[in-house]
């Protein structure tokens, strides 16, 4: 069968079992766009700026567990995907990006919206091409998705000039990949299983830290059973949230810089840390000498340079977190640690973690605490980042995996928006809620226009402290206050940009009016934006300053705390 | 000259566009620090083999292994430092001569086991294959006659087993 390149894209993108692309077209990708339309099986989602197509893509791959799609034009089509692509490879989310490049002839010479964007993505993603023949598009995409999607998933771009979209060759699609440099390792060896296994025994005060591998990995009901057999309390990371029920007893939520207490807590305390599938982040870890000092620690992650890039395992498994878990959990005794766990509980008394000040005033952690209320657990939430993102990673609830959709390891502001768009697309049964600050709402909220248009019905809530609150609290906290570049002295008015967008918009400023807000958001079909104005000297609680200790740790300095 | 924080890598990588600067650029990115890399054709069609001297403790060496295996056109990587290998490199030395110095450089020259490749009325080049020691100390010699222009490979080496690491 000859095709043009455009062609054997769309075939290719089919075989992989792509429905939806995120995308904005340009001169170098015309050829592609020009093919799209006798594949009525690909739907294309137009987007306003190619960042959101690459988040949205992202968010889509979160939430569906299958691979992302997002597609630009040469130039700055492909450098606007940069931040969303770079996103997806710090948080190891398999995306696969699909740019135009200029002519083959007009390469390296400067030519009019090139760039060398294989160049620029080299590190940024887990592998990239520029595909310069046309017979080699269909194995260089059957690759991309095999690469993207296996080992630690992440990001692959590839690059076709625009005239080998245009060109012909025979198509049919590859059978077998290739690729001598890449076979990921899935099963641990007997020795480590023993060694893994003799270390659980042996520990009183276990912990476990869950991170992005064990949802990646569809290990969540492996990780429970572990815990559950074992009495092994269960901290997640940022990224780990949503790998147990948040009203497991066994969870005890995130640790680190702005994690709960007690988790940080059980960390120092703890005589055995079993790490699975996460990769010791300086905001879970703060001082690296100071961390789990106690512990010995039992690491297992698919990717192999994460075992002692940070901290040195005692037992270092590389493979499959679902493949180990399942090797390990018939070989370890069933425990109790009655000790240890009353001493997490005494932990949870003691250093209650997510109270609410009593006030008249309208407070962030009080939106999102009635928020969980309201979705009762069923909403998919998307957050961007800052302080909305830790108070949302603190208070919202959820019941099944990869119901939490939030940019860890980049920290991408303005990813809630395009994210949670990508993510309604891929659980279009799940109630979606992107929960954003004013700073990161306004980096991209052009794409209501997206979700307005593709009818996709996610609800924005924005919580309003008219500043870049984090960086506010950094100020608060480590520069005497001295707010420079902080105060957003001209926000719009959210409701207004509501209705210019022809969606139902919802402003409230009083407590009394957050919970029927929320249920009138839902009732509403559609886009809504809800807006509540909050108080803007909140800062984020618990908070270990970055670089230091469990010791160092300020919980909420207000005494009149009270649930 | 060589330290104990020297460590040789080889990898067998892909003979394509690009891999060099996915190797460079991963090495830079991650700061590690590069005595010398040096690549060339391998026994086998489209794939290089490549020597790449580190500089840095043991866990920033595994580590260096790790990240650089991870790539998809790095077939396999082997830290072979503790083997017994075989370590060389060329060099081309340019040295200022005249009608009275040329019989020295000649004859330290020999002593090396280096070639005379060059010969010019005011200068002469020398091929030397060695250690890195031997030829610092063959520089040494020569300095004292003006050394012009001096160009190195940088390691390559194997292992003396039957056995191929990678």
């Amino acid at each position: 069968m000859k095709l043009t390149g455009a062609e054997i894209v769309c075939e290719s993108l089919i075989e992989e079992g792509v429905d939806v692309l995120f995308g904005l077209p340009g001169g170098a990708i015309l050829p592609f766009y020009g093919a799209l339309p006798k594949y009525s099986q690909l739907r294309h989602i137009l987007v306003r700026h190619e960042q959101a197509a690459a988040m949205a893509a992202d968010g889509y791959a979160r939430s569906s567990g299958k691979v992302g799609v997002c597609t630009a034009t040469s130039g700055p089509g492909a450098t606007n995907l940069v931040t969303g692509i770079t996103a997806a490879q710090m948080d190891s989310v398999p995306i696969v990006a699909i740019t135009g490049q200029v002519s083959r002839p007009a390469i390296g010479k400067d030519a009019f919206q090139e760039t060398d964007v294989t160049g620029i993505t080299l590190p940024v993603t887990k592998h990239n091409y520029l595909v310069m023949n046309t017979d080699e598009i269909a194995s260089a995409i059957k690759e991309a998705f095999h690469i993207a999607r296996t080992g630690r998933p992440g990001p692959v771009l590839v690059d076709i000039p625009r005239d080998v979209l245009t060109d012909t060759s025979n198509y049919s699609y590859p059978v077998n990949i290739d690729l001598p440099g890449y076979k990921p390792k899935i099963e641990a060896s007997q020795n480590e299983i023993n060694e893994a296994v003799q270390l659980i025994n042996n520990s009183d005060r276990p912990v476990i830290i869950a991170g992005h591998g064990a949802l990646i990995s569809h290990a969540h009901n492996e990780v429970i059973e572990l815990a559950e057999k074992c009495q092994i309390p269960v901290i997640t990371t940022l990224l780990g949230i949503s790998t147990l029920p948040t009203d497991h007893f066994l969870n005890l939520g995130m640790p680190g810089m702005h994690g709960m207490a007690y988790a940080s807590i059980a960390i120092e305390e703890c005589d055995t840390l079993i790490a699975l599938g996460m990769r010791f982040d300086d905001r879970v870890t703060g001082k690296l000498e100071a961390f789990a000092p106690n512990a010995r620690v039992l690491h297992v992650d698919i990717d192999p340079s994460e075992l002692g890039k940070n901290i040195k395992p005692h037992v270092g498994i590389q493979g499959d977190l679902k493949t180990v878990l399942n090797q390990i959990i018939p070989a370890v005794d069933s425990s109790t640690n009655v000790d240890w766990m009353n001493r997490i509980e005494q932990l949870r008394k003691e250093h209650p973690s997510l109270n609410i000040r009593e006030t008249s005033e309208l407070l962030p952690q009080y939106v999102l605490k009635e928020l969980a209320k309201e979705t009762n657990q069923e909403a998919i939430i998307v957050t961007g980042v800052g302080q909305h993102q830790m108070w949302a990673a603190q208070f919202c609830e959820f019941s099944y995996p990869n119901s939490w959709v939030t940019s860890g390891g980049l920290g991408t502001m303005g990813f809630e928006v395009p994210a949670a768009l990508g993510a309604k697309v891929g659980q279009p049964e799940k109630p979606v809620w992107s929960i954003a600050g004013d700073g990161g709402f306004q980096m991209t909220f052009p794409e209501l226009a997206t979700a307005v248009e593709n009818n996709i019905d996610v609800k924005f809530a924005i919580l309003n402290n008219n500043n870049l609150g984090m960086v506010k609290q950094l100020q608060d906290l480590s520069y005497g206050s001295e707010y420079t570049a902080t105060q957003y002295a001209g926000n719009p008015d959210f409701v207004k940009i509501a209705e210019a967008y022809g969606i139902t918009g919802i402003r409230v400023t009083d407590k009394a009016e957050v919970s029927s807000a929320i249920q009138k958001a839902m009732n509403t079909p559609g886009p809504v934006i809800v807006e509540f104005i909050v108080r803007q000297e909140e800062n984020v609680y618990p908070f270990i300053p970055s670089g230091q200790t469990v010791k160092d740790m300020i919980e909420e300095p207000h005494p009149e705390v009270k649930v | 000259m060589v330290s104990d924080r020297l460590h040789t890598i080889v990898a067998l990588v892909e003979d394509k566009p690009g891999v060099l600067t996915r190797i460079a650029g991963l090495f830079r990115r991650r700061g590690f620090n590069i005595a010398s890399l040096t690549v060339g054709r391998s026994e086998q069609p489209g794939l290089s083999r490549m020597t790449c001297v580190v500089d840095g403790s043991p866990d920033i060496v595994v580590q260096a292994t790790r990240q650089l295996d991870k790539l998809i056109d790095v077939h396999g990587v082997c830290d072979i430092t503790e083997e017994k290998i075989i370590a060389r490199e060329l060099a081309l030395i340019k040295v200022q001569s005249t009608p009275e110095t040329r019989s020295d450089i000649i004859q330290i020259a020999q002593m090396f086991r280096a070639h005379i490749v060059d010969v010019g009325t005011n200068s002469i080049v020398v091929e030397v294959t060695g250690s890195e020691d031997k030829i610092a100390a063959l520089q040494d010699l020569l300095s004292p006659y003006t050394v012009i222009q001096m160009m190195r490979t940088g390691r390559v080496a194997m292992t003396r087993s039957n056995n191929k690491e990678i």
